[in-house]
Order: structure tokens, then C-alpha cells, then sequence
């Protein structure tokens, strides 16, 4: 399609061709006219909530300013730190193994055997169409040794039902199981579009000097990709840490086995519609806000993928 | 693998690591194939059997044509048809949000990108932050918003989020200020054009395949939208798909024995059934719109 083309060596170099001398004036006022509307909407969704959080966050239920008072006091709550135990864990797990599989898959499917690499890379990145309550239920049948597929290997394992699967200390590879199912493939599929950027005659020229397949990857295309790597680290770390979806449903099917406050956003929740506390809500919100944004930031500003011109 | 028919590169390979590595190769991609593809796979032959099949049957083995009737019409009438009001709901939120979506962030992509305002660099700068910031972090902060203005319960609570849409912008603005030339514009204002005009007449007719892009991710992304609508939507009668989904969980016996009574003829085949029937349109789309995803996804991720 005429976008992928197009689209992909855009960005920094493209933008700055932008002639100097223009006319300010009536285009001026148009450029206005044409964001106009997205403007209302990224004030009302995406500024006023952020503010009217971190308002909420420094004042109590009468409407006092308390200061940083919300956010020491929610630390010393009991299920603030766990919580954030197990996003640690879970994170830890999650991208470790998604920065191994996606690095080594993109490298084995690239430049080799062109339709089964296509193939296998439309089958990775399949499930990515289902993220949502549909794929965490999808697991939950996978990991319920009834009915699962696979349930030769979870008896072999010692699980002979769905609870001891998702027992407590299981779930963060659970979860991550889930996230690198629904997540991998696309991180492929845009590893292997940077893997196509390196210059053929680079590799051409370690080959000469003899590198086998390995060495190349190791000391040639992997380098190369540093830049990509670290951004989707950051992108799938500030993802991890908002994890709701899967624990809600895995909880609500364990009878009481697992919290109900697991990761700091089910917190949120349960402070907001289980104790109607707004403003401890926004307070753990505010904390999950802040890494999410810093993230966000430090790929926009640090990371040079996303260069808005001089 | 014979050399000729695969290039230099196959050829290499075959010197360099010979034909363990080859196996390991194959063993690898396979068993990755496994685990991308058997959850699909279970998942579409699950509502052709029985309960008791799902349990004691082959797992990919296919049920009967009959079970899957039988499962099709527990589902259509359970609770009075629910499963389709929710299906209707989510098609509603999805598409009237994708509506609002393309009004709002096609042009503001172009003026972005072909414009110049005070404060054109700020607000791109923004919309990158936003976009890249999952949008689970906001989800709260919204409620807490919507709660504020006595919002919550309506079902633009849920369309008006969905259609504020960062990316989208973003990469109207890539493929703008990428792919039209400028003396195409330019020749269209000495000719009397007015900046609408222009935008309405020229960059617009031009700028179909993007407008396709943004039209995909966001649909896919409101339909699988779980977060958001849980917590503004709070009857079972407005709720889309995906929550309707985390109530199910609590009237299937399978996942929970306690709440068993609730509908006797609800159970797993059912329950995959509904799976299948939330996933289908995103499947769909997927399916026949491949390459221009991959396409986006690139545009919206490997910029060099």
C-alpha cells in the first residue's frame, strides 16, 4: 500500500524540507480552523481530566488542599505496595521475554525463506487484533486444565485445576504469557521493517570477513536496532504498569483467590467505586500518570525517533 | 533448502550454521506458530461441541454441526438476547467515535502538517506525549471528569473519549506532510482556491489511504475497549461486547460454581461462542485489510 512507502521515511528529515518564508496571515488563521476541533477534544479528554486528577489528588473529600497528604497516605495503605510488587515482577518477566523473542524472532524471519517468514509474521501478529477481555478469556480457557489444548503440559507441570494454574504466585507469568501473546507479533513485524533499514552491504561486508549468521546478528544488527529496542521497552514498560484487564477478569473467575486490588490500577478502581474515595483514585492515578507520561516523554525527547522539526 | 531458489542470503546460512541449525531454526518458528496460532485454533472449534467433549474430547477435534446450533441458540436467548444489544452497543460506540474521529483528525492533521500557527509545534509535540501514553493511565481521570459534570451512564461518556484520537492525528499529519506536493497546493490558491477549499477539494480526495489507516486503528481500538466503558457504562443493558464478556464470566458455571443456577444452558462452548462473536469483526478486519496495518504500524512506529 502507497502509505507504507510513503510514510516511513518521514518524520524528522522529511518535515524539516518545509520551505522558511511563508505566508503568516490568512493561512494562519486557517491552520487554526483545521485544529480546532481536535483542540476541544484534546483539552476536554486529554488536559482537563489530567489536571482535575491532580487537583483531586492534592485535596480531601471537602475539597481542602492537603498537600502531598494523599500520596504518603496511599503508600502506607496495605495494598499499595504489594500492587506495585507485583507490576514489578510482572514487568520484570514481560520484558525480559519480549525483548529476547522479539529481537531473535525478527532476526530468524529476516531476509530468509520470504513467504513462510511472511506467513509466520502474519500469525504473530494475529492475536494483536484481540486484545481486550476477549483474549484474557481466550487464556483462561488455555489455562484451565480441563479444557486446555495444552493440558498434557500443565498436569506435567503440577496444575490439575484452573486455581492452581493462577495461583498468587504464578500470575505475573501468567499475565506476561497473555501480554506477549497479544503483544509480540506487532513488535515484530516493526523489528523486522528496522532490520530492512540496515544497509544490505553492511552485512554483505561482515559475511566477507568471515562473521557466521550469529556473529552478524550479535555484533552488526543488533547494535543497529539499539534505538528501536529501547523504545519498545519504554512504550511496553509504561503499558505494563497501567495492567487492568487481565487480572479483573482472572480475579473475578478465581472465587477470591486472587486481590481485587492486584496491580495499582485495580487499586484506583477499587478505591473509586468500592470506598467512593476520589480522592485516593486520583492519587494512585497521579502516581500511574506520572510514569506513563515520563515514558512518553522520554521517547518523544530523548530517544530522536520522533524529531519535531527545528 | 536449495540454494538457487532462495538467494545468497539462504545460501549463507546453509554454510554457516549447516543443517542443526537449520532444524533448531525450524523447531524455533514452529513452536512459536503453536503457541501464536493454537488459541485461535481451539477457539473456533470450542462451540461445535458439547461441554462434556470440550472436557473429555480431542482439543482441536471438530464437535458436531448440531452442538453448534445448540450453542448458537443458548447464546441468541440468553437473557432475553442481551448478547446482541451488546454487540449493537459496541458497533454504535465504536463507529459514531470513529465518525467523530475522522472529522476531527484528518484536518487537524493536515493543518499540522501544511499549516503554520503560533503554537503548531507545541501542540504536535502534545499530541506525540498523548499518544504514546497508554491509554489505561487516563481512564480514571476521565470517570472522575465525567462524574464531576453528571456525565456518567450517558453513552457519550464512553463515544467522546474513544474519539479523541492522538494517533490518528499523528499520522494524518506523516502522511501529509510526506506525500502532497506542495506546488499541488500552491497551484490550487493562485488558482482562487480558499484554504478550505484547498484542504476540501485537493489534499482530501488525496488522502484516502490514510483516512482508511486511521479509520482501522481506531475501530479496533474502540471495539476492544474494555476499561473505559466498565467504568462509565454501569448497566448490563448499555454495556458493549467486551464487558458484557467480564459478566458472562460470573453466569458461567465452569468459572463460577457458585452463581451455577443463574442459566442452566450457559457454559463453555457458549461462552467461546461469544468469544468468537466479539473478536469476529475485528478478525475480519484483519484479515482482509493486512497490509495496510502493517503499513500503519510502521508509519506509526519506524519513522527514519
Amino acid at each position: 500500500m502507497a502509505v507504507s512507502q510513503q510514510a516511513r521515511p518521514a518524520g524528522a528529515a522529511e518535515v524539516s524540507r518545509r520551505p522558511p518564508a511563508r505566508r503568516r496571515g490568512r493561512r494562519g488563521r486557517a491552520g487554526y480552523g483545521f485544529v480546532a476541533a481536535y483542540l476541544v477534544l484534546l483539552a476536554l479528554f486529554g488536559v482537563v481530566p489530567t489536571l482535575y486528577a491532580v487537583w483531586l489528588a492534592i485535596t480531601n473529600s471537602a475539597g481542602q488542599l492537603v498537600g502531598l497528604g494523599n500520596f504518603t497516605q496511599v503508600i502506607s495503605d496495605y495494598r499499595f505496595v504489594p500492587a506495585f510488587e507485583n507490576i514489578a515482577i510482572y514487568l520484570i518477566t514481560w520484558l525480559v521475554v519480549l525483548v529476547v523473542s522479539v529481537v531473535g524472532l525478527a532476526l530468524m524471519l529476516h531476509g530468509r525463506l520470504r513467504r513462510a517468514s511472511a506467513v509466520s509474521r502474519f500469525v504473530f501478529y494475529l492475536p494483536g487484533a484481540l486484545a481486550g477481555a476477549a483474549s484474557a478469556l481466550i487464556w483462561m480457557f488455555m489455562l484451565d486444565p480441563s479444557v486446555s489444548p495444552v493440558a498434557w503440559l500443565l498436569h506435567d507441570l503440577g496444575y490439575s485445576t484452573f486455581a492452581d494454574t493462577i495461583a498468587p504466585q504464578r500470575l505475573p507469568v501468567v499475565f506476561a504469557i497473555m501480554a506477549f501473546w497479544t503483544g509480540a507479533g506487532g513488535w515484530i513485524v516493526v523489528m523486522y521493517g528496522a532490520l530492512n533499514n540496515i544497509p544490505g552491504e553492511l552485512l554483505e561486508a561482515a559475511r566477507i570477513d568471515g562473521a557466521s549468521a550469529l556473529k552478524t546478528a550479535w555484533y552488526v544488527q543488533v547494535p543497529m536496532l539499539r534505538k528501536w529496542i529501547a523504545y519498545m521497552l519504554i512504550l511496553a514498560f509504561a503499558a505494563g504498569t497501567q495492567l487492568f484487564v487481565e487480572p479483573q477478569l482472572v480475579g473475578a473467575a478465581s472465587l477470591g483467590e486472587v486481590s481485587d486490588s492486584w496491580s495499582p490500577n485495580q487499586l484506583a478502581y477499587q478505591y473509586a467505586f468500592h470506598s467512593n474515595n476520589f480522592n485516593d483514585a486520583s492519587t494512585v492515578s497521579v502516581y500511574l500518570l506520572v510514569l506513563g507520561l515520563a515514558c512518553a516523554a522520554l521517547v518523544v525527547f530523548r530517544s530522536g525517533l520522533f524529531e519535531v522539526e527545528p | 533448502m536449495t540454494a538457487p531458489a532462495l538467494g545468497r542470503r539462504a545460501g549463507r546460512w546453509h554454510v554457516a550454521s549447516g543443517a542443526l541449525g537449520r532444524t533448531a531454526w525450524v523447531i524455533v518458528i514452529a513452536g512459536f506458530f503453536v503457541f501464536f496460532a493454537l488459541p485461535v485454533a481451539w477457539l473456533l472449534l470450542a462451540p461445535t461441541k458439547t461441554d462434556a467433549q470440550l472436557v473429555g474430547g480431542g482439543p482441536l477435534s471438530f464437535g458436531s454441526w448440531h452442538d453448534l446450533r445448540l450453542a448458537w441458540d443458548h447464546v441468541s436467548s440468553f437473557e432475553g438476547g442481551v448478547i446482541f444489544t451488546w454487540l449493537r452497543n459496541s458497533a454504535v460506540y465504536s463507529f459514531s467515535a470513529l465518525a467523530i474521529t475522522l472529522v476531527t483528525a484528518i484536518p487537524a492533521g493536515y493543518g499540522l502538517a501544511l499549516t503554520e500557527f503560533i503554537g503548531r509545534k507545541t501542540l504536535l509535540t502534545i499530541t506525540l506525549i498523548v499518544m504514546l501514553m497508554p491509554g489505561a493511565a487516563l481512564v480514571l481521570p476521565l470517570f472522575l471528569e465525567m462524574n464531576a459534570v453528571h456525565e456518567v451512564g450517558s453513552v457519550w461518556s464512553v463515544i467522546l473519549p474513544f474519539s479523541f484520537f492522538p494517533f490518528g492525528v499523528y499520522l494524518t499529519y506523516i502522511y501529509f506532510s510526506s506525500s502532497i506536493p506542495k506546488d499541488l497546493l500552491a497551484a490550487a490558491r493562485l488558482d482562487g482556491c480558499s484554504e478550505a477549499g484547498v484542504f476540501w477539494h485537493v489534499a482530501l480526495p488525496l488522502a484516502r489511504p490514510v483516512i482508511a489507516l486511521v479509520a482501522f486503528f481506531s475501530f479496533v481500538g474502540n471495539w476492544n475497549n474494555f476499561f473505559l466503558p466498565l467504568v462509565m457504562l454501569p448497566a448490563d443493558q448499555a454495556a458493549p461486547i467486551q464487558v458484557g464478556l467480564n459478566n458472562l464470566l460470573a453466569s458461567t458455571p465452569a468459572f463460577n460454581p457458585v452463581a451455577g443456577g443463574a442459566d442452566l444452558n450457559f457454559d463453555r462452548p457458549e461462552l467461546a461462542l461469544t468469544t468468537l462473536l466479539a473478536i469476529a469483526p475485528i478478525l475480519v478486519v484483519f484479515l482482509f485489510s493486512q497490509r495496510a496495518l502493517v503499513s500503519g504500524m510502521l508509519a506509526g512506529a519506524t519513522k527514519e
